[in-house]
């Protein structure tokens, strides 16, 4: 067997220096002094730090006590390292699979496409970019401000589409106002009316610049027989404040299209449409009810997701992620493709399989050794996250963003527990080495292959 | 936290809404470092020329208006580390120009990083540290004197330190009464800046009291503004807002013992400061962009958003320090006429003054040390620097003239005659882990609560377990 060999080389290869050092005498000091600069530059940057790092881990905060576990115990008593614990769970499950099948999928189709090497180049330039400045531009698309984030800005569009917002979602009744809150956003009088009334019903809190184009200078309500009339209107004077306090002033705006509804024993018997001065009508029907101004006419605009708001921050996060990466998987995945024996792919064509079939039993199975390698290759470098998550999380989601990596320096060079970070630090390398050491199996088997 | 230089460091950026203070961090210690490179081949190549020209330049204005003696230091090389960046650390840099001008030292400028405690714990660990380096918060200087990194001010520096400062301001940097630190800097953090456009659309006036504010409040947002804008993502805007609400309701000295956590976070005191708070954060349609909204705008943001958009910004007042300025002047408003400030409206009997400010300590004692701090202490050093504006100074002996603006003098002027019934930022004296962390401690609590401003007890709660945490007790 390949292994076998393998070992038997290794094996012999120091046993022929032992036999020939009589004859040269220094054959194992020659391979000493040509292994010593990579020994040492390995001890002093590899070897020494984790060994530190190791004990450190078991000594206090200050360094001059030995803690005993007592670090590797806070690993599991303190809430935000436990986060940090789940949401690197999360990150390691999600963000190279994710990547993976996204690289597979653009892999596979690119080959088809005449394109397909321009198509390649733009996945793979997110690559080109830092991790920093990716956290930077994906603070900007996950702003909460429809204006500024792009994710929103879609977000909000499409829910526009189905859903209007109101023309006055701020306006709310002023002082000493005849009207009250009825729950849900709606407001209703505290009187009732009866037929031959008029009523006031003044609001505030709509700017003149946000006013509906079609809103005119506000009319007092003019009594018109049995009728009941009334004007709803911005009770609000630019600099002067309310002016009349519940009167209509000059310069004071109408509430052009506001709904009002008659409302009798929870029934609404009537409704009626402000105009562009704000006046309205209604027939003696309405006479004993309140007026109520429905909700409706106070939906505030909808303001998008919350993307880096406490639940949706980790996915959102592992979403940029996977903009950088699904590139650097489809271009290990292509190479992969391309080496493949084309027979195959005709055989199994020739057969009868559709592409479907061709793709999920022929193309997978041939790239499996590829994609465990890429997989792999991305759990590790998810493990150590770090610098997307410290820039695309506000400091007050930050905590729910967190993983091991920001823990640790958050932990080291914010808080100045250095003991705790070290067991961290120990704790991310005891999670590397099963996957380093599952990639290095790999690779040597691929080689001996 | 500190924030005076934090703050002023966001405007060297376009787009302050993605220059989180972390990526500073991460861009300072690249500064750091190649700044670091920098200064050790300049001093190993800088020649003797340099010295000979600061020395005659020293000898010509050595003479001039100069209130305090300085001896001669020729061939002398300090190192000085602040974590200012941008057109503070410019300003900052003319000072020593001044100092080199006079004495003949050569003085090196290292940025450093926040938290600076921590850095100049790596700088001593690794048997390099500066000189003279500039500490924001109390509790740093008194961490730096148990761990005995520090050396007290000679008597040279102590005179012109008590010449010139209140007793208050010598007090705070003090530990054990030993006088280890000179308040090189301080900062306003009582007031409220509005946009004047939306005040005279809305026909508010400048409040005075909690009251009057809560009614200018609702006069702004009757006219159509949100009045309030937030800063919530980052946590020490919270924790400023509570000092002032907590140091005018329940007086200086339930601040003063809350700050060393002798009462409990469970107090009512903090309750009614709380309670109090929510009357604004909790208010629907007060904060700009709502609770998630402020949790995810940033300082910078926070303040732009409020003097952008003509009558119709985002918000109308937004609350923070004297350095709110230095990110206005990144918008087209100007201070002093479309954007102006009012002292923080009392809220129990008399209004607060919370201030903060960098002070200048000593790690390696030598003559040319001793000799910057007491320049440092001096009004000619403060007077330099006030000139240049984005500076306020504790020392009482600059004149209010040296200030380059009305509001700077208003500001200056409110804080030289609080005298010593100033109060020092309370999330700055209290340990790192519990004031000054992003995500954690108080900063967190206060977040949590913006977000719920109903559950009082639960942010008190979640306060004492941190606090109690972090103090140890």
């Amino acid at each position: 067997m390949a292994s076998d060999t393998a070992a038997g080389a290794s094996k012999t290869a120091p046993a022929a220096p032992t036999s020939r050092r009589s004859v040269t005498g220094t054959r194992r000091t020659v391979a000493a002094l040509f292994l010593l600069p990579a020994l040492l530059l390995l001890g002093a940057l590899v070897v020494y730090p984790i060994g530190y790092s190791v004990i450190r881990s078991f000594y206090d905060q200050s360094g001059d006590g030995f803690a005993g576990v007592d670090n590797y115990r806070a690993l599991f008593t303190d809430d935000g390292i436990r986060t940090a614990l789940k949401n690197n769970v999360i990150w390691v499950v999600f963000a190279p699979t994710v990547a993976t099948a996204l690289g597979l999928v653009f892999a596979v189709l690119t080959e088809r496409v005449r394109w397909g090497t321009a198509f390649k180049l733009v996945v793979f330039m997110p690559m080109a970019i830092s991790m920093l400045a990716a956290g930077i531009i994906f603070r900007l698309v996950y702003d909460q401000d429809p204006d500024k984030g792009v994710a929103n800005a879609v977000w909000v569009g499409v829910h526009d589409t189905f859903a209007q917002s109101s023309a006055f979602p701020k306006a709310h009744p002023g002082r000493e106002s005849p009207l009250e809150p009825a729950g849900g956003g709606a407001f209703i009088t505290k009187g009732t009316v009866s037929a031959g009334d008029t009523v006031t019903l003044p609001l505030v809190g709509v700017a003149p610049d946000l006013m509906p184009d079609d809103a005119e200078p506000a009319a007092a309500p003019k009594p018109e027989g049995d009728r009941i009339t009334g004007t709803a209107w911005q009770d609000f004077t630019r600099g002067k404040g309310v002016g009349t306090l519940n009167e209509v002033d000059a310069s004071e705006l109408g509430y052009a299209r506001m709904r009002i509804e008659a409302v009798k024993d929870g029934e609404v018997v009537e409704t009626a449409e402000a105009g562009g001065d704000g006046t309205f009508s209604l027939s003696p029907k309405a006479d004993g009810a309140h007026l109520r101004l429905p909700a409706s006419n106070f939906a505030a605009p909808y303001n998008g997701l919350d993307w880096l708001g406490p639940s949706l921050v980790t996915p959102a996060v592992i979403g940029s992620y996977i903009w950088m990466w699904a590139g650097f998987a489809m271009v290990l995945i292509a190479a992969g493709l391309a080496g493949m024996p084309r027979e195959l792919l005709e055989a199994a064509r020739v057969d009868g399989a559709n592409e479907w079939q061709v793709f999920r039993r022929v193309t997978v199975p041939l790239l499996a050794p590829v994609l465990a390698v890429v997989t792999v290759t991305l759990m590790i470098n998810v493990l150590k996250v770090f610098d997307l998550v410290f820039i695309i999380a506000p400091g007050s989601s930050q905590d729910d963003a967190n993983v091991l990596a920001l823990e640790l320096y958050r932990k080291g060079f914010s808080e100045d527990q250095p003991g705790i970070a070290s067991a961290i630090a120990v704790l991310l390398l005891l999670l590397v080495i099963p996957v380093m050491w599952f990639n290095v199996r790999r690779l040597r088997r691929e080689v001996r292959r | 936290m500190r924030r005076t230089s934090r703050i002023i460091r966001i405007r060297r950026s376009p787009d302050h809404r993605v220059t989180t203070p972390r990526t500073r961090a991460a861009a300072r210690a690249a500064a750091a470092l190649a700044a670091g490179v920098l200064a050790v081949s300049l001093t190993a190549c800088g020649g003797g020329d340099d010295d000979g020209d600061d020395n005659d330049k020293g000898g010509g204005t050595g003479d001039t208006g100069t209130t305090v003696t300085l001896p001669k230091l020729d061939g002398e090389s300090l190192e000085v580390a602040a974590v200012w960046t941008g057109a503070e650390q410019a300003n900052f840099k003319k000072v020593l120009a001044e100092f080199e001008k006079r004495t003949g030292a050569k003085v090196t400028f290292v940025p450093a990083q926040d938290p600076i405690i921590n850095f100049l714990g790596s700088k001593v660990a690794g048997g390099a540290p500066p000189d003279v380096a500039m500490l924001p918060q109390p509790g740093a200087i008194k961490q730096a004197v148990e761990k005995g990194w520090v050396t007290p001010l000679g008597a040279e520096a102590t005179k012109e330190l008590a010449e010139n400062y209140s007793q208050g301001w010598q007090d705070i940097g003090k530990v054990d009464g030993k006088q280890y630190g000179v308040y090189y800097k301080a900062a306003n953090k009582s007031l409220i800046w509005y946009n004047t456009k939306v005040f005279e659309d809305a026909g508010a006036a400048e409040p005075k009291t909690w009251d009057e504010l809560l009614t200018a409040a609702q006069t702004v947002y009757d006219s159509g503004v949100t009045p309030f804008s937030v800063g919530g993502a980052d946590g020490w805007t919270l924790t400023d807002w509570f000092e002032n609400v907590y140091l005018s309701q329940a007086g200086p000295e339930k601040y003063d013992r809350l700050a060393r956590h002798e009462i409990k976070w469970t107090d009512p005191s903090v309750k009614e400061a709380l309670t109090t708070l929510a009357g604004i954060w909790g208010k629907k349609d007060y904060v700009a962009g709502g609770a998630s909204g402020a949790l995810q705008t940033e300082f910078p943001a926070s303040v732009t958003q409020t003097f952008t958009g003509g009558g119709q910004p985002k918000a109308g007042m937004v609350y923070e320090g004297d350095f709110v300025q230095v990110n206005i002047a990144e918008t087209e408003a100007e201070v002093g006429t479309d954007a102006k400030v009012f002292p923080f409206p009392a809220v129990g009997d008399a209004p607060p003054v919370v201030s903060g400010g960098d002070a200048a300590v000593i790690l390696k004692d030598s003559e040319a040390a001793q000799a910057l701090a007491t320049f440092l202490a001096s009004p000619d050093a403060a007077g330099i620097q006030a000139k240049l504006g984005g500076y306020l100074s504790p020392n009482r002996n600059v004149p209010n003239s040296a200030y380059p603006n009305d509001v700077q003098r208003k500001m200056a002027k409110a804080l030289i005659d609080a005298g010593d019934d100033f109060r020092f930022d309370m999330s700055d004296q209290a340990p790192q882990a519990f004031g000054g962390t992003p995500g954690k401690g108080e900063w967190k609590a206060l977040q949590d609560f913006l977000k719920n401003p109903e559950d009082v007890a639960g942010t008190q709660a979640k306060l004492e377990a941190d606090a109690a945490a972090a103090y140890g007790n």
